[in-house]
């Protein structure tokens, strides 16, 4: 495996990048700085510019404005086969008329390698990924795990400078998958490869990643670690694709030192102290921040909101209810422990807001 | 980009210093001079042999130009400034010496200004031979390694070449023709331009006169041909429909035969029917002569005319609406039937409001395509057309009539031209719009319901007895060819077959030898070109992005729309004269097979290419393979299949055209069509029967083979496909598969 040791983990500098299709802006003013050796995610929904600042990088796409560094080198102006980077297609682009140790060799062959070295990476990069012994089978012949194996073996046996993925466990079936994204981060950890994935998942993203950059509409929202970006999310779209979050409408009212969100319907939260309230803000909390209990009880220091149970899911660990307030719906996730749980469906409960966790949070 | 720059101005300069620079009508090889002194002869020398020894000082950018370049690419130079000597030598050697040519002809000086300019010209030049062609082929790959190096292309200098390439090939072959051609539109009888010289003969009453509605003996040219290419369509159109719609839904088993009919007009020179027609209906044909002996009528000569070229071009285009509205009928979403019968449609309910709105783009599409196939027909009309002139036959009149009038010819190509160029706007608006096929998305279940049981009748009704004739007229026309005398004496023989194809004492002493030897040969040259160039062509228009590709690629397309008549003219007027004097070679009519075939090529490479996943290059990419390597290496060995149908195809149109090549022949090259018009034009249908018959067997042959080592039966669906403008429903993939 030392063979595929990457030489020098490189870094990826994109740099004020304005790409459009025609009058559709793609991406708008995207900057980005991904470590060496780091495992980076593009995660936003489908049509958010993800995949096309992945193609950007690989050299596929060309930017109006900006430019994209690789090892601190600028290569905007480079074609994808003068850049050193590899690529796992989504649907793993296997040439077909090629055998597997083919498929693998052709990147070596291309950078004109000694034969005999050709052919020990070919293996090193075979064995790496588990396939040993099936270099001579096609493409065709080999379930779909094993074909995003051999994309994957076939990119990282050239050794190149960042390895770009895209979407590459979409293809796959549920359980493969998660299987599939452990084997990627621990051979990522191997290789210390710095390694970009494109993903709609938020949980990929959030198991394999170092860091992750969230998108949506060309724009990317906010960079951090899943845990940074989950707990102190930058905006609202943040917060709800990452995890689910209740966002409710509602004004910001001032009384003395002391700040208070009213919720449309005239129920009213109190706000910790020092919380930032940006303009036109709403409240986000999440279901487990809130405690449901049966209507009537008062635990002492918390502000109880009545509300009625509007519909219930069974989620296995948890129970996740639908209680309208006024003229809001909020999510309760409450631990599951046996037995048939506390609420029916149009009865009427509390909840408990641990004011702590609550956030304001601008569009 | 250096290696590119490198090759060419070696090829370039080897070109130049060895090869001989003028047109030598014996071959290289028959150079009749001893040693080495044909390299300093007038006529045979080089292009260094002409500048140093002849003092044609005008040539020597054919030596200057690749030395620049070798300096560039050998000496320790920085990239762009590599690129500009490259930019430089290859441009200006290249516009140098295209300049030349025009400008030095066979009287010297083509211009009063140039001698003005210049001082008086003693020499002169004929066209351009193998050396005077290659070192400017070179220097345009020079040219294109140069805009390669200044980073246009993606810096990839394979794609700068291919694209240059087929520019310049496109501007030579096609463009420049059809301008010189409509050119002459505008020129008076004396060769001077005047505008008026347009009008006075589009407003000819030749043209336009309506006089046979109101009893005269002949409408103009103009009405003739729009009016059959409309019954032609819209006859087709029906026809097919029923065709496809038996084939698709009509649970026959008489589906795979009928899918083999189409295979018969690829095969048939295009007036094979009219002649079967001719044996039939004729003044001697079966029917006239049943008729005047059984009952007595004389039934004439009402074939000549309207109604025997109608008939004629039924049977030949009728398998092409078949095959583009099978296309169209199968790519129909099951679904959206099965949809509306779960909402209490009946049967013929469903068919009446979903089924047939979803079949009127195609529709319209085969309508379109019957129009132009008609009005590019020239076979047909020429056997059969008696005094109903169509444009096509009429430009061909105006160039080998008594009074060849260029000008009347120019003119009537504008108009057939434009017609064409009509049509075939339209249909792009047409297949452009978002058809209704692909809505059902692939992967669509469902199946297709049978056909209500009143509209299966009456596609019977229609479809089996056209079936009927069709064959029964091949077999006719075949036997023609077997018999002594058609029409007084039917007894077999095999005298036309040997009178055509005799070999006596070891020599080929039959009659078509010399055409058919012509035919295949220039064929086989042709096919290769056309092959490769619509594959990489298809390759470059269908992977690679730069400034141009779009308008590129229309031009190229164009081609298509262009009749071949058009085509013939104007390649008689373009290279009739030096530099590019190719009239009366086998050159010319090679030419005309690869660039009237290429459009065809080009396009079943773009469906084989889009059947290949982009991300397959785009990985080769990734991985270090430039546009040559990931040519190369992935999508070359992936089309193979779409290559050896491409050749195959190109072999066999070009076996079976007639209408541009009927211009450029010679008593020297021939070819087989040529040769069986004449015999039919004389009465000699015997002999011309004979000849096509062994065509015909020729080419499937041929067929047979190519499917044989592809290994699939598609090849002869997916050549009849090819020719047409792509139609909504066929499927590439069906298509190519």
């Amino acid at each position: 495996m030392s063979e595929l040791l990457a030489r020098e983990p490189a870094g990826i500098r994109v740099e004020g990048v304005d790409l459009s299709y025609g009058a559709t802006r793609v991406l708008k003013d995207v900057n980005l700085e991904i470590r060496p050796g780091e495992f980076f995610a593009f995660l936003g929904p489908s049509g958010c510019g993800k995949t096309t600042l992945l193609r950007l990088i690989a050299g596929f796409n060309a930017a109006q404005r900006g430019r994209v560094l690789v090892g601190g080198k600028d290569v905007s102006a480079l074609p994808p086969w003068k850049r050193d980077v590899g690529m796992v297609f989504q649907s793993y682009a296997l040439w077909p008329h090629m055998t597997v140790r083919r498929n693998v060799a052709f990147g070596l062959e291309e950078r004109r390698l000694p034969r005999a070295e050709i052919a020990t990476r070919v293996e090193a990069a075979l064995r790496l990924v588990g396939l040993d012994g099936m270099g001579d089978r096609r493409p065709a012949q080999l379930s779909g795990g094993q074909q995003q194996r051999v994309a994957l073996a076939r990119t990282v046996a050239v050794r190149p400078q960042v390895l770009l993925l895209d979407e590459p466990l979409s293809n796959l079936d549920a359980r493969l998958r998660v299987q599939v994204r452990r084997e990627l981060r621990d051979l990522q950890q191997s290789l210390r490869l710095t390694t970009v994935f494109v993903t709609h998942d938020q949980e990929e993203a959030n198991t394999v990643c170092d860091r992750i950059a969230v998108m949506n509409e060309g724009a990317v929202q906010q960079v951090g670690t899943p845990m940074e970006l989950y707990d102190h999310p930058a905006n609202l779209f943040v917060a709800g694709f990452l995890g689910t979050a209740n966002i409710v409408p509602g004004t910001v009212l001032r009384e003395g030192g002391a700040a208070a969100f009213e919720v449309a319907g005239g129920t009213r939260i109190p706000l910790p102290p020092g919380l930032a309230v940006p303009e036109g803000a709403r409240l986000m909390f999440r279901p487990q921040d809130v405690s449901l209990l049966p209507p009537g009880s008062d635990p002492a220091g918390r502000r109880l909101i009545e509300g009625e149970v509007a519909h219930r899911e069974f989620l296995g660990a948890s129970m996740r209810y639908g209680v309208r307030v006024g003229g809001a719906e909020v999510l309760v996730d409450v631990p599951h422990t046996g037995g048939e749980g506390h609420l029916q469906v149009g009865g009427r409960a509390a909840l408990a807001l641990d004011a702590t966790r609550v956030k304001l949070l601008a569009g | 980009m250096r290696a590119a720059g490198l090759w060419s101005s070696l090829l370039a300069l080897a070109a130049a210093l060895l090869l001989p620079w003028y047109l030598t009508h014996d071959g290289i090889a028959a150079a009749p001079l001893a040693g080495l002194a044909w390299l300093s002869d007038p006529d045979f020398g080089p292009g260094a042999g002409q500048v140093l020894a002849q003092g044609r000082w005008w040539l020597l950018p054919a030596l200057l130009a690749p030395a620049i370049g070798l300096l560039a690419a050998l000496l320790p130079l920085p990239r762009p400034a590599r690129a500009w000597f490259f930019l430089l030598a290859g441009g200006l050697g290249l516009g140098l010496l295209v300049a030349q040519g025009y400008a030095i002809g066979v009287q010297g000086w083509s211009a009063p200004w140039l001698e003005a300019l210049f001082g008086p010209m003693e020499d002169r030049q004929f066209g351009v031979g193998w050396g005077g062609a290659m070192v400017p082929a070179a220097l345009a790959v020079l040219f294109a390694a140069g805009l390669a190096g200044r980073g246009a292309f993606r810096g990839d200098a394979f794609t700068a070449t291919v694209a240059v390439c087929i520019a310049l090939a496109i501007a030579v072959f096609t463009a420049m023709p059809l301008v010189l051609l409509l050119g002459d539109a505008f020129r008076d009888a004396g060769g001077a331009l005047a505008a008026g010289a347009l009008f006075s003969r589009l407003a000819d009453d030749r043209l336009w006169s309506l006089g046979c509605l109101a009893g005269a003996p002949r409408c103009g040219v103009v009405w003739n041909t729009l009016l059959l290419g409309a019954l032609v369509g819209a006859g087709t159109t029906a026809l097919g429909l029923a065709f496809a719609l038996l084939v698709v839904r009509g649970r026959l088993r008489l589906g795979r035969p009928l899918r083999w009919l189409t295979v018969l007009p690829i095969v048939t020179p295009p007036f094979i029917l009219g002649l079967g027609l001719i044996l039939i209906f004729g003044r001697s044909g079966i029917v006239s002569l049943a008729a005047s002996s059984w009952f007595g009528v004389e039934l004439g000569r009402w074939i000549y005319g309207l109604p025997g070229v109608l008939l004629a071009q039924l049977f030949a285009f009728t398998p092409i609406a078949f095959l583009v509205l099978i296309g169209v009928v199968e790519g129909l979403s099951p679904t959206l039937e099965e949809a509306s019968s779960t909402l209490r449609a009946t049967p013929r309910d469903t068919f009446r409001t979903v089924t047939l709105p979803l079949l009127r783009p195609g529709l319209a599409n085969a309508f379109l395509l019957g129009f132009v196939e008609s009005m590019a027909d020239f076979g047909n009309p020429i056997v059969l057309g008696g005094q109903f002139g169509v444009l096509a036959t009429e430009i061909f009149f105006a160039v080998v009539g008594a009074q060849a009038d260029a000008g009347r010819a120019a003119t009537l190509s504008l108009v057939l031209l434009a017609m064409a160029l009509g049509a075939f706007f339209l249909q792009r608006r047409l297949t452009a719009r978002k058809s209704y096929v692909s809505i059902g998305g692939k992967g669509d279940a469902g199946l297709a319901p049978p056909l209500p049981a009143g509209v299966r009748r009456l596609c019977l009704a229609v479809a089996l007895p056209w079936a009927g004739l069709t064959v029964a007229l091949y077999v006719l026309a075949i036997s023609g060819g077997f018999v002594e005398i058609w029409g007084r004496d039917h007894t077999p023989t095999l005298r036309h077959m040997i009178k055509a194809f005799e070999i006596s004492g070891g020599q080929l002493t039959g009659l078509a030898w010399n055409s058919v030897i012509t035919t295949v040969t220039l064929a086989a040259i042709s096919a290769p070109i056309t092959a490769a160039l619509g594959i990489v062509s298809a390759w470059l228009f269908s992977r690679t992005r730069f400034a141009g590709r779009g308008a590129l690629e229309f031009a190229t397309m164009l081609t298509f729309a262009v009749p071949g008549t058009v085509i013939g003219v104007a390649y008689l007027r373009a290279f009739n004269l030096p530099p590019l004097e190719l009239a009366g070679t086998g050159a010319i009519i090679v030419a005309c097979f690869v660039f009237r075939n290429l459009p065809v090529g080009l396009r079943s490479g773009m469906a084989a290419m889009a059947q290949i996943d982009p991300s397959l290059d785009e990985a080769s990419h990734t991985l270090g393979g430039g546009g040559a390597d990931a040519f190369r290496r992935v999508v070359l060995p992936l089309l193979r299949p779409a290559i050896m149908a491409g050749l195959v195809y190109a072999f066999v149109r070009a076996m079976t055209t007639i209408s541009a090549v009927i211009f450029l022949v010679t008593a020297d090259t021939e070819l087989a069509t040529v040769f069986i018009v004449n015999r039919v034009i004389n009465g000699d249908y015997g002999l011309a029967i004979a000849v096509a018959v062994v065509l015909i067997a020729l080419m499937i042959v041929m067929l047979g083979l190519a499917q044989l080592i592809v290994g699939r039966r598609r090849i002869g669906r997916r050549a009849a496909v090819a020719p047409s403008i792509q139609p909504p429903g066929v499927q590439p993939g069906g298509a190519v598969a």
